[in-house]
């Protein structure tokens, strides 16, 4: 086939799927118009994550499998990359969506923010490109600025983290002017010192550094105080506003709540650094303070979950969007069981010791970025097609509403399954590897060839694979939900 | 509303959020400058590079439950002695190459990375590397040609060919060398060296 050809058959392919999905973009204000692009392109890198978690999970059953083609280390880089950043659309996204709702004005640069958009995501195109093409280069500089860093979790090279930067702070801009122009909250004002450290932080993980300590120091203020303070309080915010429009609760307690969060978070999260200091080099009054500060990260968590089914309580659950409902409830117990519960279990040093670098941080990480991180999102999802809709009705008695509940259903199986197959394989690890044969290479592999090891494997995969059901089944599920429906939802004011 | 309780009032907990945030980022702050001057390389915690010219042990230490990393007398690397600056660039490129090999996405150092492939942070001490008069040559040749000298223990899993030059699996094995001086708290516990066998 020719390229033109290729070109005519896709632009038909594309309109034929713009027909069927039927969606109607005057619905949206032009600042949801950018939210529902970066929307697009989160459940697009969320598909790209579960595929890469599938090669990789295969790879530790079948090691032989795409040998020296996709090895373990470029699907294990391109399933968290594409974890983190589809997780950073999906919240770019959302504040995009309230911005102009939260400040009761216009986005005051739509169009700088569509030209970031665009860059962000052509920028991605090439990193990820660049991961599955080159792959790894020599031990030179030029590596690290062109191929990969090298660091679990930002190996962007450094092109793209001067690039992700610049991004970072036309979004910034937008936010900030745009509540300056019209309203400022607690809210925004909340939203905004979020988005300074959000951004701050990031640099600190831009230099190359020879003494492995200190890289690993700064390496852990950006994931640690990312994942488990800016992002947390950035969910907070995001939650807040959900449940202001999806049952009506007044502006006064989810403020109010707001900062009591803010304060429980922060409070204890940003010296819960700590517990990634135990081990590293870092001086051992670490293993005090790390031990004593992450052990008080569940109790902000709690607060949510309170916070949330309180709310939903008092409004007897009433409300015309029940997937986003659904999922907001899930994100409340996903990130006290996944991020709290998970993480507090191998937290304290003294248990440390023999967990830590084992399956059981893979437990910890699966169930905490799902609970706590994609499940929110995925509220929101359901929140942005409810209105790109026209305001449908998306309660009691939507049509083919077995596609959400069975979506909600396997994807929280899936990684729960994955999750408990992770935690039998790291107890074993920690036993056998770590208490018994004291960490060597022989010690390592023998707790690998072990049968309750390799089976735990097998059931990760398979979980996987249900997880990845559950993906798809969400997708059709938001292309379609509410098609045809001509009820509206009623408008949720504050009571 | 003046008969609003504390504990209810926005205000008050704006307060909170604001100072309780200050506050713990100032200590974070204090802590991190603390952490870095006594984790620069040439300190105590962390050796200086030289490091590589020396004999390092790890060893249990039974009044304080756990091991710690133990300098002794001259072994060289590679039949050399390394002049600080030397021993500094030669850690550099190793520590680069683990970087731009993405090792950390299979192995883990000092514990932090996948799960796939064995910890690195002790790796140069490992008994896996038979004898001290063999284990920089069986170095040299499973990290250039892993394939032909694969360390699978039975698992079937293999590092694959990353096309590591000679110069570079120097430097990784003066990077692992170094590393495995460094004081990790006693982590991983209960760690036999490649001299425990001896």
């Amino acid at each position: 086939m020719s390229a033109i050809g290729l070109v005519e058959k896709t632009t038909a392919y594309f309109k034929d799927f713009k027909t069927w999905v039927a969606l109607d973009s005057t619905n949206l204000s032009d600042g949801q118009q950018l939210a529902v692009k970066y929307f697009t392109v989160a459940v697009i890198l969320f598909v790209a994550q579960i595929l890469f978690g599938l090669l990789a999970a295969t790879q530790f059953i079948w090691p032989g499998f795409l040998f020296e083609i996709l090895d373990f280390n470029v699907n294990r880089m391109v399933h968290i990359n594409a974890m983190i950043v589809w997780m950073l659309y999906g919240f770019i996204g959302c504040v995009y969506w309230l911005l102009e709702d939260e400040s009761q004005t216009e986005i005051v640069g739509l169009k700088l923010g569509n030209i970031a958009f665009w860059v962000l995501t052509a920028a991605v195109t090439v990193v990820v490109l660049v991961y599955l093409l080159v792959q790894i280069g020599p031990g030179k500089d030029s590596s690290l600025w062109f191929i990969n860093e090298g660091r679990e979790y930002i190996e962007a090279p450094r092109w793209a983290d001067i690039g992700i930067v610049v991004v970072m702070l036309i979004f910034f801009y937008n936010v900030v002017a745009t509540f300056t122009k019209g309203k400022w909250s607690g809210i925004a004002g909340v939203l905004t010192l979020d988005l300074v450290a959000l951004a701050g932080l990031y640099v600190a993980g831009m230099f190359y550094m020879t003494n492995i300590t200190h890289e690993q120091y700064w390496w852990w203020w950006v994931i640690h105080l990312w994942v488990e303070a800016t992002w947390e309080v950035l969910v907070g915010v995001i939650m807040a506003w959900s449940l202001m429009k999806l049952l009506g609760v007044r502006r006064k307690i989810v403020q109010t709540w707001l900062y009591i969060e803010v304060a429980l978070m922060f409070g204890s999260g940003i010296l819960g650094l700590g517990h990634h200091y135990f081990w590293i080099g870092t001086p051992e009054y670490w293993l005090t303070i790390g031990g004593f500060f992450s052990a008080l990260e569940p109790i902000p968590l709690v607060a949510m979950v309170v916070h949330a089914v309180y709310d939903s309580g008092s409004h007897a659950f009433k409300n015309g969007n029940h997937p986003a409902l659904a999922w907001v409830i899930a994100h409340a117990f996903g990130n006290f069981f996944g991020a709290g519960v998970w993480g507090f279990m191998h937290t304290l040093p003294q248990i440390n010791m023999y967990t830590h670098g084992t399956q059981w941080s893979a437990s910890h990480g699966h169930l905490a970025f799902f609970g706590a991180y994609a499940t929110i999102n995925i509220a929101f999802f359901y929140l942005a097609i409810q209105h790109w809709r026209g305001g449908v009705w998306m309660g009691e008695g939507t049509a083919n509403a077995w596609r959400w509940k069975w979506a909600i259903g396997l994807l929280n199986v899936g990684v729960l399954g994955m999750t408990i197959a992770m935690l039998i394989a790291g107890y074993e690890q920690s036993f056998i590897e770590r208490a018994v044969e004291g960490s060597t290479w022989g010690g390592y592999f023998t707790a690998q060839n072990h049968p309750s090891f390799q089976s735990a494997m097998v059931w990760r995969l398979l979980f996987g694979v249900v997880t990845a059901a559950g993906l798809g089944l969400l997708i059709w599920d938001l292309l379609t939900i509410g098609k045809g429906e001509t009820r509206k939802a009623k408008v949720i004011t504050q009571q | 509303m003046n008969d609003e309780p504390l504990w209810a009032s926005e205000s008050f907990w704006k307060k909170v959020a604001i100072w309780v945030t200050a506050g713990s980022f100032l200590i974070l702050v204090v802590l991190t400058m603390d952490s870095l001057s006594q984790t620069s390389a040439g300190g105590k915690r962390v050796q200086a590079y030289s490091v590589i010219n020396k004999k390092i042990d790890y060893q249990y230490q039974e009044k304080l439950h756990k091991s710690i990393p133990v300098v002794g007398g001259d072994e060289l690397l590679f039949g050399q002695q390394f002049s600080e600056e030397e021993a500094r660039q030669l850690v550099d490129l190793g520590k680069k190459t683990s970087q731009a090999k993405n090792c950390m996405n299979c192995h883990t150092l000092l514990g932090n990375g996948a799960y796939y492939a064995p910890d690195l942070t002790k790796a140069w001490l490992d008994k896996g590397w038979i004898g001290t008069d063999v284990r920089e040559d069986l170095m040299m040749k499973f990290l250039m040609d892993p394939e032909n000298n694969a360390r699978t223990y039975g698992s079937n899993r293999k590092m694959p060919n990353l096309g590591i030059t000679e110069q570079e699996a120097k430097g990784l094995i003066a990077f692992l060398k170094w590393m495995s001086s460094i004081d990790t708290n006693g982590f991983p516990y209960n760690f036999k060296t490649i001299y425990a066998e001896e």
